[in-house]
């Protein structure tokens, strides 16, 4: 199975007619009868970076540094430098990437096309509101520079634009100052939402990061119960070893899925009570990227793929609405043990449809049992829709187009500045009909 | 800090050593046919730490050109420790059987005019005293395939040329180092369907880059090339001829 231009999900799966390696920043867009969408690293889940039928235009060709400016911390890369390649050069000089998500291997276009959020969004925002600007080349052969100044309109539609306004050939990003590669993390157990909302609030201020692993599968008076991680960069005289490529891979996609199922509620208990270490240093990587240590873990899903739901509550609604989620989730029994629980700061994003916002956000994934799945997620989704909140489009793959419009609400806006000859099998999706993909 | 000459420095191969010696430090000179995107690349290499970086346009055709540009790199760099030669084209076969202008064109630049770069850098090094002369051949060198007969007779005498150079040169202390890649995903073979023997440029430019540290003479990359060509060279003729790929 050929995986280049699918989803991280592996499912669905939509094949382009045409995937085209992009390795020149200045040269023309490839002409073709079929629509165009960038693909980065191809880590999102679901069909946002798929053109079933289309063209892709693979964007890890545009690899090159621009300009790297070790005073003032400004870095200028083109849109396929992938966060790893970043981290690599900029970290030994004591900068950092404003806001990271889960994994380092995303491109600078992924990043921005998806206006992506880290742990440490309650202090930093998104990654949109680094950027400073970016060329955006569109399908009429036009190069624009869009910036908070210039082309305005484009660069807020850019942000968090799912890769329909054009393609980014090459942005600028401010970076953060960080006094070395260590990070000083602790981790405390809690019992139920309530304490997680507590410390939330209590590590606002003197926590730059922090997030919550969550028993997703835990009923009853154990229901909400976790373990809630936090941490700051620290100076630390000890060298930390550059970036390790991942130690282990995932081989071959076995024929059964291999998390999820039976072991699912047994591993959550155990990971739950798990003994934890006392606060101590470590390098930043294992801590901010814990998955990145395993090579191509998705395919331990199995042939099916697995879905992901990401959702943000807003705070008026936050602590009922993520109690129902888990509520559901447990007594359907398929979630599995990566669910994650993190509240979000109120730093707005420039992007017109920006996922991030201020609330709590719960993400978690589902191997793929198809019809029990697929309607489980779509009662998720009704609670999300009741308490005010939205579905993160990265991560999706069915949600309905109603929803994502009820969601989206500046969508119109964002349909007029939309380059006429870009879509992806996620846009007809969640602009035709109502339903679920076909 | 080493002073490092790349010809056909936008190959991809070439692209990737030359990033794995910016990071070191050391001071670049590119010489290629396309200026913008030598300029992309000279910015990059300069954002990864390259002590230096100039360019110039060259097309190794252009055989009166030849001794010009490497006398620009060597004043501009004050002298040259590696001259890394990457360039190349692989043609289409079915176009060099029909068409000698094809053919010839083709030859000019993975033969002749590598040899002429070649014939030029052996003397600077020569006078120089000291220095590598690493130029990339191909495992299809080893043996004229009808899939690519043009190609591989241009890398088959580039690479007997290298022999000869290392016998001259070694006495004074000038490496001379033949790389011999097998199947390398780059544009120059965006064309093929790719499978498990695929090598990535960043492989193959780490192996060249260490190669040329430790003064080798011929390399294979991936090294299982070697192996699997010994048989391939040892094929008798009533073998080989009938064989298809
Ligand atoms: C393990 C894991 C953890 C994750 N954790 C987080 C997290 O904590 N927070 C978070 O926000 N996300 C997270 N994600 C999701 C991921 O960060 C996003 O999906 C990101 O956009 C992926 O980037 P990519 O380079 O793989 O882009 P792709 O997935 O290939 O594409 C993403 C979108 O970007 C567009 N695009 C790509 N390049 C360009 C370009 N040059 N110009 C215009 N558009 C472009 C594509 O068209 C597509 O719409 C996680 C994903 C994984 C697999
Ligand atoms: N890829 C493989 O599988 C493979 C296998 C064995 C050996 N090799 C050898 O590896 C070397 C590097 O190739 P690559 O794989 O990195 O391919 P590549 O990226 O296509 O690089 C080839 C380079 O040669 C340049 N070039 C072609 N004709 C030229 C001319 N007349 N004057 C100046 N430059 C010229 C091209 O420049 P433009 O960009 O301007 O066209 C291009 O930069 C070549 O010698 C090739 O024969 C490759």
């Amino acid at each position: 199975m050929n995986d280049t231009g699918i989803g991280w999900g592996r499912h669905p799966r939509l094949p382009p007619a045409r995937q085209v390696v992009l390795r020149d920043r200045n040269a023309a867009l490839p002409q073709t009868s079929t629509t165009l969408l960038p693909h980065g690293l191809g880590r999102s889940y679901g069909d946002s970076c798929q053109n079933g039928d289309g063209t892709l235009l693979l964007t890890r060709g545009l690899d090159r540094f621009i300009h790297f400016d070790r005073e003032a911390g400004v870095l200028a890369c083109e849109a396929g430098v992938s966060l790893d390649e970043i981290l690599r050069l900029v970290v030994p000089h004591g900068w950092f990437l404003p806001a990271v998500p889960g994994t380092r291997f995303v491109t600078v276009g992924g990043a921005i096309a998806n206006d992506v959020h880290g742990k440490n969004h309650h202090r930093a925002g998104s990654f949109g509101r680094h950027v400073r600007r970016f060329e955006l080349l569109r399908s009429d052969g036009r190069r624009l520079v869009c910036s908070p100044e210039e082309n305005t309109g484009l660069f807020e539609a850019t942000i968090g634009g799912l890769g329909l306004t054009g393609l980014m050939t090459w942005a600028e990003i401010r970076l953060a100052p960080i006094p070395g590669p260590w990070m000083q993390v602790e981790h405390v157990r809690f019992a139920g939402l309530d304490e997680f909302f507590a410390l939330s609030e209590a590590s606002a201020n003197s926590h730059e990061h922090s997030v919550a692993w969550i028993d997703c599968l835990a009923r009853g008076n154990k229901a909400g119960r976790g373990i809630f991680s936090r941490a700051n960069f620290v100076a630390d005289s000890r060298p930390a070893r550059q970036l390790a490529p991942p130690r282990l891979a995932v081989p071959f996609t076995p024929p059964v899925p291999m998390i999820g199922g039976l072991g699912a509620r047994f591993f959550n208990g155990a990971w739950y009570r798990r003994p934890l270490r006392r606060p101590r240093r470590q390098p930043y990587a294992p801590f901010l990227f814990p998955l990145d240590g395993i090579a191509e873990w998705n395919r331990l899903y199995g042939p099916r793929g697995f879905l992901q739901h990401q959702c943000v509550i807003p705070p008026e609604s936050e602590r009922d609405a993520v109690q129902e989620l888990l509520h559901a989730v447990a007594s359907a029994g398929s979630g599995s043990f990566l669910a994650v629980l993190k509240r979000f700061g109120d730093l707005p994003s420039p992007g017109l449809l920006s996922f991030a916002r201020p609330g709590t956000t719960l993400a978690l994934d589902f191997p793929n049992r198809g019809d029990a799945t697929l309607s489980l997620l779509d009662r998720l989704d009704g609670v999300v829709a009741a308490a005010g909140g939205a579905v993160y489009p990265a991560k999706d793959a069915r949600m309905s187009g109603r929803h994502f419009r009820q969601f989206f609400p500046r969508w119109p806006a964002f349909d007029q500045l939309r380059d006429p000859a870009f879509s992806s099998s996620f846009w007809r999706r969640v602009m035709t009909g109502s339903g679920r993909m076909q | 800090m080493k002073k490092i000459l790349v010809i056909g420095a936008t190959s991809a191969i070439a692209e990737s050593c030359a990033r794995l010696w910016a990071q070191r430090g050391d001071a670049l000179y590119l010489l290629g046919r396309d200026k913008a995107r030598l300029r992309a690349i000279a910015d990059d290499l300069r954002a990864r730490g390259a002590a230096e970086v100039a360019m110039a346009t060259l097309d190794v055709r252009d055989r009166p050109s030849h001794v010009s540009a490497i006398e620009q790199a060597r004043t501009a760099m004050a002298g040259v420790d590696i001259a890394l030669l990457a360039h190349g084209t692989l043609p289409d076969p079915g176009e060099c059987d029909r068409d000698l202008a094809t053919a010839m064109d083709a030859f000019d630049t993975n033969g002749t005019g590598t040899i002429a770069l070649m014939h030029r850098l052996a003397a600077l090094l020569e006078l120089q005293g000291s220095g590598h002369l690493a130029v990339i051949g191909s495992v299809a060198g080893d043996r004229g395939r009808a899939s690519n007969a043009i190609y591989g007779a241009a890398k088959a005498a580039v690479e007997t040329y290298a022999s000869a150079l290392r016998q001259r040169l070694g006495r004074r202390g000038i490496q001379v180092l033949t790389i011999k890649p097998g199947f390398v995903d780059t544009p120059m073979t965006a064309r093929f369907r790719k499978s498990a023997l695929w090598a990535s440029p960043s492989r193959v430019a780490a192996s060249i880059v260490r190669a040329i540290d430790r003064d080798r003479a011929v390399i294979y990359v991936p090294w299982f090339w070697r192996p699997v060509m010994a048989i391939i060279r040892a094929l008798p003729e009533f073998v080989f001829r009938r064989m298809k790929f």
